[in-house]
């Protein structure tokens, strides 16, 4: 039996104030295969982008157990969850967060940057994940001068310039309208297809979700499938 | 921990970068970075050049009033009298001493190597070659050249017997030599001022204004002035130098001074007088709280210094924090998405870092450069007469590395902050 890619063992977060207790997830048990295309749906603020920030190492869970590949990781250093995130998850996310006082090339070589890549391999490393994304022609440019689709396929590139085998969309086409939705989605089937990668995408559109091998429902912070 | 997914391209594959090419890379970020904010890099580099600019011009202005430069290079040993004050009920009378108060009462003070009476520099007029010259003139004994540390750059001081026998001789400074013959040696030459003639014995180099007991463009010997009239008087005209053996009698000196104050047969109209010999540290913090009998007027005028230097740096210090704290905050999400893209905390400290170091030493240099080209046309102009203003680099060094510690700090601190939060809080705009 092979050993799932990302599990996620009876993984409860709550967010705590002062005053308020808001459990965001609870008792969630998930896994998802190598090489897999999941999407996960449900309303707003049932905690679709809180499990998918868990599965990302970009937030810790209150309880429960996250494993990649097999090794719980849940207890890891911050050095150790930066060189995990960095060498093997890559994120799209739906407010693109490209950085605006760089221009599209140094947005992408960004992940490179702390893998301590030579800047000869870095910038042609960026520039093929932009050729992939077909964004060659602006890869000087600034993100403020590129449209909605433009800056998300370059949040796509700096995504899989290091070649994750883990890429984790939070509504990607979100903020676009169909048809950059859809190439956006395009470009997410291919990388999961020829290359394997093991995508999860949190959606609200079924259309998309329908285009995904499968989809894990939440609601209420409940895993509902 | 070893990743737990077998990565396709490690961290640690590919071509492997030393860390001084980390740093290289971390340097580049920063200029790309703080090319790209203009206005941001502009006030920063404004409120940290600007404020180096003015700490450092003062400092040069205080040091070439105050630091040991010659002819005053035994300062540690030399009191200075250059105030009086006589008092009765109905009268006072308050400025420099006169002749007979020095020659009369204060000659032979245990302690005192030497002592000096020199008058107050006054403007004389000279007619020379159909050219009306105007100079300082200032009239001494001997002791004042051994006293003063001049160097000669023609002949050298008067002595006794041309005091003592009110020899026309003079010592010139510099610029009185270029006034009356140009280019050419003054030695043995004749000079006219104020209807007197005198032959030059000696050259000196020109000393600023701010010292006072020193400045002057012809030195010559008292007792060729045109009345005796000043030798009997209590009040007027004339300070006093006195070159201590040790600078450990400054407070013997002082004690025996006041004794023999208390012994002077003063005019009717007096019933006390005061007066103090201190270091011309301290004689010009008198002069400039104007409080003529304080109490460690040195003391209080270096407070008053210092305070203001820190008032000065404490509002640019608080606007280029206010400044770097909401850049960093401004940051945040940047920070957030660093942090998801595999920075550990302390990569994003060290680019933060460099960014601040960067803009700091870009401030200081630009600061250090326009202080001495402003210095140097201070010199060249005629604002300050006889002025040689130059850069103190331990002033400058200090306030350098105030701004480094403040741009860093308040650079590197909330970038700190923001580093410690997870990266879905810091990409959520810091919020917790």
């Amino acid at each position: 039996m092979s050993v799932p890619m990302i599990r996620l063992d009876n993984v409860e977060k709550v967010y705590r104030t002062d005053r308020i207790e808001t459990v965001a997830l609870s008792g969630v048990n998930l896994d998802i295969e190598e090489g897999e295309f999941v999407s996960i749906m449900g309303p707003s603020g049932c905690g679709k982008s809180t499990l998918m920030h868990l599965m990302g190492l970009l937030d810790a869970p209150s309880k429960g157990t996250i494993s990649l590949g097999g090794a719980a990781v849940t207890d890891a250093s911050d050095k150790a969850l930066a060189r995990l995130r960095n060498e093997s998850i890559g994120f799209v996310f739906q407010s693109f967060h490209l950085i605006p006082d760089l221009s599209v090339l140094d947005n992408v070589e960004i992940p490179l940057l702390y893998r301590k890549a030579g800047a000869s391999e870095r910038r042609k490393a960026a520039e093929a994940a932009l050729e992939r994304v077909g964004l060659s022609a602006r890869k000087h440019h600034f993100p403020s001068q590129l449209s909605g689709g433009q800056q998300q396929r370059v949040a796509i590139a700096r995504a899989i310039v290091g070649k994750p085998r883990v890429l984790l969309a939070d509504e990607p086409t979100g903020n676009l309208d169909s048809q950059m939705g859809d190439e956006i989605m395009a470009i997410l089937q291919d990388l999961n297809t020829r290359e394997k990668t093991t995508l999860v995408m949190v959606t609200h559109d079924p259309r998309q979700a329908e285009k995904t091998a499968r989809t894990i429902r939440m609601f209420d912070g409940r895993r509902v499938n | 921990m070893a990743n737990a997914i077998a990565p396709r391209i490690p961290a640690q594959a590919g071509i492997q970068l030393k860390e001084k090419s980390m740093l290289i890379n971390y340097l580049k970020l920063s200029l790309k970075i703080l090319g790209r904010r203009k206005f941001f890099t502009f006030v920063s580099l404004f409120g940290i050049g600007f404020t180096l600019l003015v700490l450092t011009l003062a400092a040069a202005i205080l040091d070439h009033i105050f630091s040991s430069y010659p002819p005053e290079t035994r300062g540690d040993r030399t009191l200075v009298v250059d105030n009086v004050r006589m008092q009765g009920k109905d009268s006072m009378s308050t400025g420099p001493g006169g002749y007979a108060l020095y020659d009369r009462y204060m000659r032979g003070i245990p302690g005192v190597e030497r002592m000096s009476i020199l008058s107050q520099p006054e403007t004389v007029i000279s007619y020379w070659k159909g050219a009306r010259l105007k100079s300082l003139i200032k009239r001494t004994d001997a002791d004042f050249f051994r006293i003063l540390d001049f160097e000669f750059i023609e002949g050298g001081p008067f002595g006794e017997a041309d005091v003592s026998e009110a020899r026309f001789v003079a010592v010139i400074n510099e610029t009185t030599r270029a006034k009356f013959f140009g280019a050419g040696p003054a030695l043995g030459q004749a000079i006219e001022a104020d209807g007197q003639t005198f032959k030059v014995v000696g050259v000196v180099p020109d000393v600023p204004i701010f010292r006072l007991m020193a400045t002057g463009d012809i030195y010559v010997p008292t007792t060729t002035a045109k009345s005796d009239e000043y030798k009997a008087r209590l009040r007027g005209g004339f300070f006093a130098l006195f070159l201590l053996r040790d600078k450990g009698a400054v407070e013997s000196v002082q004690q025996e001074f006041k004794v023999r104050l208390g012994k002077i047969d003063l005019p009717p109209q007096f019933d006390r007088i005061y007066a103090v010999p201190e270091t011309f540290f301290a004689s010009f913090a008198r002069l400039f709280i104007g409080d003529f009998q304080a109490e460690d007027a040195g003391g209080r005028l270096l407070a008053i210094l210092l305070t203001a230097a820190a008032l000065f740096m404490i509002l640019p210090a608080v606007n280029l924090v206010n400044l770097n704290v909401s850049r960093a905050l401004e940051r945040a999400s940047e920070i957030g998405v660093r942090r998801a893209f595999g920075a550990s905390a302390s990569d994003l400290l060290l680019q933060f870092l460099f960014e601040n170091v960067v803009l700091s030493v870009v401030g200081g240099l630009l600061a250090l450069v326009s202080s001495a080209a402003l210095l140097a046309l201070l010199n060249r102009s005629d604002l300050v007469p006889y002025a040689h203003f130059s850069l103190n680099w331990r002033i400058a060094a200090w306030g350098f590395a105030f701004a480094l510690a403040f741009g860093v700090i308040s650079g590197v601190w909330p970038a700190w902050r923001l580093s410690r939060l997870t990266p879905i809080q810091a990409l959520a705009g810091g919020v917790k």
